[in-house]
Parts: C-alpha cells; sequence; structure tokens
C-alpha cells in the first residue's frame, strides 16, 4: 500500500472560540476536519479541570484536528495563530501518512 | 419586618435553595456527585422552555400594554448602565485591571435566567403574581451589557489597533441568537400564540413537574458553583468578594426604582430588581472568552456563580420581594 505524507494540525482551544476557527479553515478551503469533545486535562495552572463540572461553554475545551498538504498549512498557520494566540489552548503540528493523498 | 423574615426563613428552608446547598456542600466536601453534561443541559432547556412558554401564555391572557413596552426599554436601559456603575466601583475598590473589571462589569449588566426563575417560583410559592412578559424583558437584558463593557475595556486603548480576534460581525450573530435566548424567546411567542388552551395542553408537563426539576437544575449548580469557589477563590481577593456582594443590592435598588416608575405590580417589581441584581455566568464568560480573552474567567465566573447567585438565592431574592411590597404598597 502506498503513503503519502502529510501534515496533521491539532488546535486544542476553548469551546467558545470553535465557531471562528471552523470559520478560517472553511475560507481558507481546507476541506475536512474533525472536532472532538476535550473532557478533562490540567493546564500550566496545575489545575485539573473536568467538562462536567461547567456550567457552560466558557469553561470547556475542544480539539480540532486537519490532514493537510504542508504547503497548504505554510499558507494559513500565522493567520490561525492570530486567531488563537489569546485564547487558552494549544497548537500543534505532526507528521503523519494517508492512503488517499487526493482527500486532504 | 415580621414579614419579611418570615419570608426569608421560608426562602431559606425551600427545596430548591435546599438542593442548591446540598450541590455546594457536596463540592466543598470534594464528593464524587456530579450531573451527566448532557442531563445538565437537558434540564436547563426544559426550565428555559416552560419558563417563556407560562410567560407568553400569561400575556396572551392577560392581553398586551404599554407597560410591555416601557419595561423592554427599562430592561435594555438597566443592563446598559448597571455596567457602567459596577465598572467604577471595581476601578475604585478592587484593583483589577480594565480589561478585568470590563468583564466582571458585563456578567452584572446581564442577567441570570436561573435566578429570575428561582424568583417566579418563590412569588408563585407565596401567591404574589407578576407581568408575564418579564421573561422578554430577561431576554433583551442579556445584551447590552456585553457592547457596554466591550466599549469600557476598549476606551482605555484608544488608537491602539484591533487585536486580532476582536469585535467581528460572527461574535454579534453568536451573542444574538444565543441558544438560551432563542429558546426563551421561542417558547414565549408559542405560549404567547396558543394562549392558556395551550398551556392547558402540556400543563403536565411544563408546570406540575417545574419545581422538582428546578431542584435538580440547583443542586447541579450547586455543584457546579461550589467547585468553581474551591478551585478560584484564590484568585478572589476580599474587595472583589465585597463587590459580588454590593452590586446585587445596588443592581436590585434600580431595578426597583424602574420598575416602580413604569408602573410594574408588586411581583413585577421583584422580578424587575432581581433580573437588576443578578450576573451572567453562561452567555457572558462565553462571550468574554472571544472578545476579551485577555480577562482572568477565574475572576468573573467564581465571582458570578460562586458569590452573587448564591447571596441572590438566599438572601437576595426574599429581600427584593419584600422590598418590592415596600414600595408597591403591596
Amino acid at each position: 500500500m502506498e503513503l503519502h505524507p502529510k501534515k496533521r494540525l491539532e488546535v486544542i482551544v476553548e469551546a467558545p472560540a470553535l465557531a471562528r476557527i471552523l470559520r478560517f479553515l472553511d475560507e481558507r478551503g481546507v476541506k475536512g476536519y474533525t472536532i472532538l469533545p476535550a473532557i478533562a486535562g490540567s493546564g500550566a495552572s496545575g489545575r485539573i479541570w473536568s467538562r462536567e463540572g461547567q456550567v457552560g461553554d466558557a469553561g470547556r475545551m475542544v480539539a480540532i484536528v486537519a490532514i493537510m498538504d504542508e504547503a497548504r498549512l505554510e499558507q494559513l498557520f500565522d493567520d490561525l495563530y492570530g486567531i488563537v494566540s489569546r485564547q487558552i489552548g494549544i497548537v500543534s503540528i505532526s507528521d503523519c501518512m494517508v492512503v488517499r493523498k487526493d482527500a486532504f | 419586618m415580621g414579614d419579611i423574615l418570615a419570608l426569608a426563613g421560608s426562602n431559606l428552608v425551600s427545596p430548591m435553595v435546599l438542593s442548591f446547598a446540598l450541590g455546594f456542600a457536596a463540592a466543598l466536601a470534594r464528593s464524587d456527585l456530579s450531573f451527566p453534561e448532557a442531563a445538565a443541559k437537558a434540564l436547563s432547556l426544559y426550565l428555559l422552555f416552560a419558563i417563556g412558554f407560562k410567560g407568553g401564555a400569561s400575556v396572551a391572557d392577560h392581553g398586551l400594554d404599554a407597560t410591555l413596552v416601557l419595561a423592554i426599554a427599562a430592561g435594555a436601559a438597566l443592563s446598559a448602565v448597571i455596567p457602567l456603575i459596577a465598572f467604577a466601583l471595581l476601578q475604585a475598590i478592587s484593583g483589577l485591571d480594565r480589561v478585568n473589571a470590563a468583564a466582571v462589569a458585563a456578567h452584572y449588566g446581564s442577567i441570570s435566567i436561573v435566578t429570575f426563575v428561582a424568583a417566579t417560583s418563590a412569588l408563585t410559592t407565596a401567591g404574589e403574581g407578576f407581568e408575564g412578559y418579564l421573561v422578554a424583558v430577561a431576554a433583551v437584558m442579556e445584551t447590552p451589557a456585553i457592547l457596554v463593557a466591550l466599549w469600557l475595556a476598549r476606551a482605555g486603548r484608544a488608537g491602539a489597533a484591533e487585536p486580532a480576534g476582536g469585535t467581528e460581525p460572527g461574535l454579534w450573530r453568536e451573542i444574538a441568537l444565543n441558544g438560551s435566548i432563542v429558546l426563551l424567546t421561542g417558547a414565549f411567542l408559542i405560549g404567547l400564540a396558543t394562549g392558556p388552551s395551550g398551556l392547558a395542553e402540556i400543563s403536565s408537563f411544563i408546570i406540575d413537574p417545574f419545581k422538582g426539576v428546578l431542584c435538580l437544575f440547583l443542586l447541579d449548580m450547586g455543584l457546579v458553583a461550589g467547585r468553581g469557589m474551591r478551585t478560584g477563590a484564590r484568585h478572589l481577593a476580599a474587595p472583589v468578594i465585597g463587590f459580588g456582594l454590593c452590586m446585587p443590592l445596588i443592581g436590585a435598588a434600580l431595578g426597583l426604582a424602574a420598575g416602580t416608575a413604569i408602573g410594574l405590580s408588586t411581583g413585577g417589581i421583584a422580578l424587575m430588581a432581581t433580573l437588576a441584581a443578578s450576573a451572567s455566568y453562561i452567555a457572558v464568560p462565553a462571550a468574554m472568552r472571544v472578545a476579551l480573552p485577555e480577562a482572568n474567567p477565574s475572576i468573573y465566573l467564581t465571582l458570578s456563580l460562586g458569590v452573587t447567585f448564591p447571596f441572590n438565592l438566599t438572601v437576595g431574592i426574599p429581600l427584593y420581594s419584600a422590598a418590592a411590597a415596600l414600595v408597591s404598597g403591596g
């Protein structure tokens, strides 16, 4: 089976910023992404938080995962970071391999 | 005075307040008691639908009058003015910086629909009537405070470039179409359209179980507030906590004055005071995380949910009801 190298962008961010990031990805033509709810975690403050302990979206976190070409990622990364840089969260990029290269 | 104390006493031992106290105490004691997220969401949807529908049906039954327009205008004005007072007070006593003071001020100008629901329940138990359209006033009071607070936060950095992720059309759409506002207003309109006959059709669902559901919801709110206090109290200095206890009284005084001036009933004045005294902890925190992410959520969420909400639920609601009876002669 032939595999093709791609980049995996993962943004873990507070839920209220989700709509803004999705609008940005849509505007930049990112075809696909997956959104996952974060159940619980611990941040730089060392405090453990849980999704069930929140009354609204303000304290919840979500993860957005998108796989794309390196060239496309380079085009949009600075602008994406401009959107999320003031929010609570983590942005990471990693290498991955896919089977259907035209799907990303 | 005896009546006021009796009202306060009966409120404190009501199933709703005791349910909240149970949740609060369980969280402080680090119990593993918790509500599944979907269950808590379902309870809040039920309460919003029920209170909106009943408000609309009440208006359909009693008819519309000029007081409705005045009440909505007064609610919007209160929501815009209260953040200005809260901001000035915070700057004077709390030592919070401009952005955090503005974010906190937004919460106090906006409203807590759960506090409103608890107040309507207490008034109903006491046999005190109120204007059904105050549900619409509650919906109107969600947003102006956010606009004023953003202006307050940005006025201090005039000339500075708009930060990335600042105000954008999408934000206002999200605030205006916030799920709570849509459901509350939509249920109000359904109640208005179907009237008392519509209410009779579903009364076994939205009237009979209402207080029991409210108890469960307040149990969950107690858990959330207790957890917030346990983990966030270290972010609150004594003057900030003092603000969280004094600001509801200032808001309530303004609400009492506005309700009296526009000629609301005794129960209506009490509800207007409750709305003005309450602080948001659902819609505004989400808006602040997008519009003012530099503001510390541990301050505004803990203050609103851990200090002001319990104060209003236990002391505020009977106090505002008594004050409304006093000013209206009711």
